[in-house]
């Protein structure tokens, strides 16, 4: 019988630990970046649907957080860069290649395209609101004007934006738990989903939430879906898919992924949300609280535990 | 051109010179290192099967590091050597996630830094300091297209292996078995 004894590694105790690279800062950015996406999906599509005035909420009032979100989440990339003053060097090339650079391209306009579209509704949300200078009041009557424009070019973005957050991971080859192509699907839904939250969180109209709550029950149940999916996809898989899927099967993040994902994520909130179409009476914060909680968990395991996996030879 | 190594594994005796050379010629800050000793001991004792490789970056031809990179700050220079341009690099950390061989790292100086088969010695015709340096000439660089390079003799009748094929990189570390 012939078998490993030893394999020693790499011996470079500098660099091992260095190359988890990646902590907090990337999944909150992740999680903001599809808190946003969702946020101003929902608005530009409630918006485009002639839905606006059934829809306050949706169109108005929760656009405020996306680009407050889309801040906080570049403050925090910012942060986690290592050559912070050359940041700018992702707006002087265009990487086809590199989800980054699509990322980077999609920020840069989703979010004065977020800022344009709440400033077309100051004056309806707050009816004292003054620009002040001429130049805006005119800046804002040409936006009032290609609204509907404004409206499919962000739905267009949301997407790209929230999609890319899934694919910025998948891109990776070297690392099996994140090289998979339902990456990307399941971070827009997951995305979205939490938008939705957030968006139901604020809503104090009995109808609007009701429609809301009622698309984040198909989010939420395509979401868990997906997960199956994604799980199915590791069983059938190589060796090192294989190395991914035992750490949510008994490994280190089984209880996170599983209980704080999973179950009071998406199972429990989802069927909070049916019982309340119901008709029970669910307090209306506790399902959007539990969903941002899920989805934030989500994106600090997989970006967790995707830096765990590796080629084995 | 198209630079690559063959590393000698029946030859290497892991005394780590070739560490030591890269960390003196390239000044790689302390406790950093481009190149390092993987060390493998094999079957059940008394018979067993120890076997050292000298490793660095792959300078793969098909560079996931490369097509990452969002500023382009990495990218495969003549002769197929992957480099970075450190002021074009933002330090975002996404080609070290992007590399099966876990070749780079991310300089104190806040850059990412790596293996350049030292092209500044290359650039001269000369040899990398691992090479040049190894007590057991366990390492031949050369130019694969010249058939009388170093390499490409040392590729001729030996049998040889690439790290994780299955990774779609193409590397250009060829392993003497």
């Amino acid at each position: 019988m012939k078998e490993e004894l030893i394999v020693s590694g790499k011996h470079l105790p500098d660099i091992y630990p260095v190359l988890h690279l990646w902590h907090w800062e990337i999944s909150l950015y992740l999680f903001l970046g599809g808190l946003a996406g969702g946020i101003l999906f929902f608005a530009a599509y409630f918006y485009i649907t002639g839905k606006e005035k059934e829809m306050p909420t949706t169109v108005k009032w929760a656009t405020i957080i996306a680009p407050l979100a889309l801040a906080i989440g570049l403050s925090s990339l910012l942060y986690d860069l290592h050559h912070k003053l050359y940041f700018w060097r992702l707006f002087t090339t265009v990487r086809f290649t590199s989800p980054m650079s699509w990322g980077a391209w999609t920020l840069m306009i989703i979010f004065p395209l977020s800022l344009i579209w709440i400033g077309t509704y100051m004056k309806e949300m707050f009816p004292n609101w003054n620009w002040k200078f001429k130049f805006l009041n005119d800046f804002e009557a040409l936006a009032i004007k290609y609204r509907l424009s404004i409206a499919w070019l962000m739905m267009a973005l949301s997407i790209i934006l929230a999609v890319y957050t899934g694919i910025l991971l998948s891109a990776f080859n070297a690392r099996p738990l994140w090289n998979t192509s339902i990456l990307g699907p399941l971070f827009l839904v997951s995305g979205f989903s939490t938008g939705l939250a957030a968006i139901m969180w604020l809503s104090n109209d009995e109808h609007e939430r009701k429609v809301l709550s009622r698309i984040d029950i198909f989010f939420i149940l395509t979401e868990l879906f997906l997960i199956v999916h994604l799980f199915m996809g590791f069983m059938a898989g190589t060796a090192v898919k294989l190395e991914a899927f035992h750490l949510f099967m008994g490994g280190a993040f089984t209880i996170s992924f599983w209980v704080f994902v999973v179950l009071l994520g998406l199972i429990f909130p989802v069927t909070l949300e049916i019982l309340e179409l119901k008709g029970f009476h669910i307090p209306k914060w506790v399902p959007p609280l539990l969903i941002l909680f899920g989805g934030l968990m989500f994106r600090f395991v997989m970006v967790d535990a995707g830096q765990i996996t590796r080629f084995l030879y | 051109m198209r630079y690559a190594m063959a590393i000698d594994t029946k030859k290497c005796v892991g005394c780590a010179d070739c560490v030591v050379a890269c960390q003196t010629e390239n000044n790689v800050p302390h406790g950093y290192c481009r190149d390092w000793i993987v060390e493998n001991v094999e079957g059940t004792y008394p018979s067993l099967d120890m076997k050292f490789q000298s490793e660095r970056c792959n300078h793969c031809e098909n560079a996931p590091c490369v097509r990452c990179c969002p500023t382009g700050a990495s990218h495969i220079a003549e002769g197929g050597i992957v480099l970075v341009t450190h002021d074009d690099c933002i330090g975002c950390g996404a080609c070290v996630e992007a590399c099966p061989y876990d070749a780079r790292y991310m300089h104190p100086e806040g850059y990412v830094d790596k293996c350049t088969f030292c092209i500044q010695r290359v650039d001269k015709g000369e040899n990398p300091a691992c090479v040049d340096v190894c007590p057991t000439y366990c390492l031949h660089f050369g130019d694969l297209d010249d058939p009388n390079s170093n390499v490409s003799k040392a590729l001729k009748d030996r049998s040889w292996y690439v790290l994780a094929p299955e990774a779609g990189t193409e590397p250009q570390l060829y392993f003497l078995r």
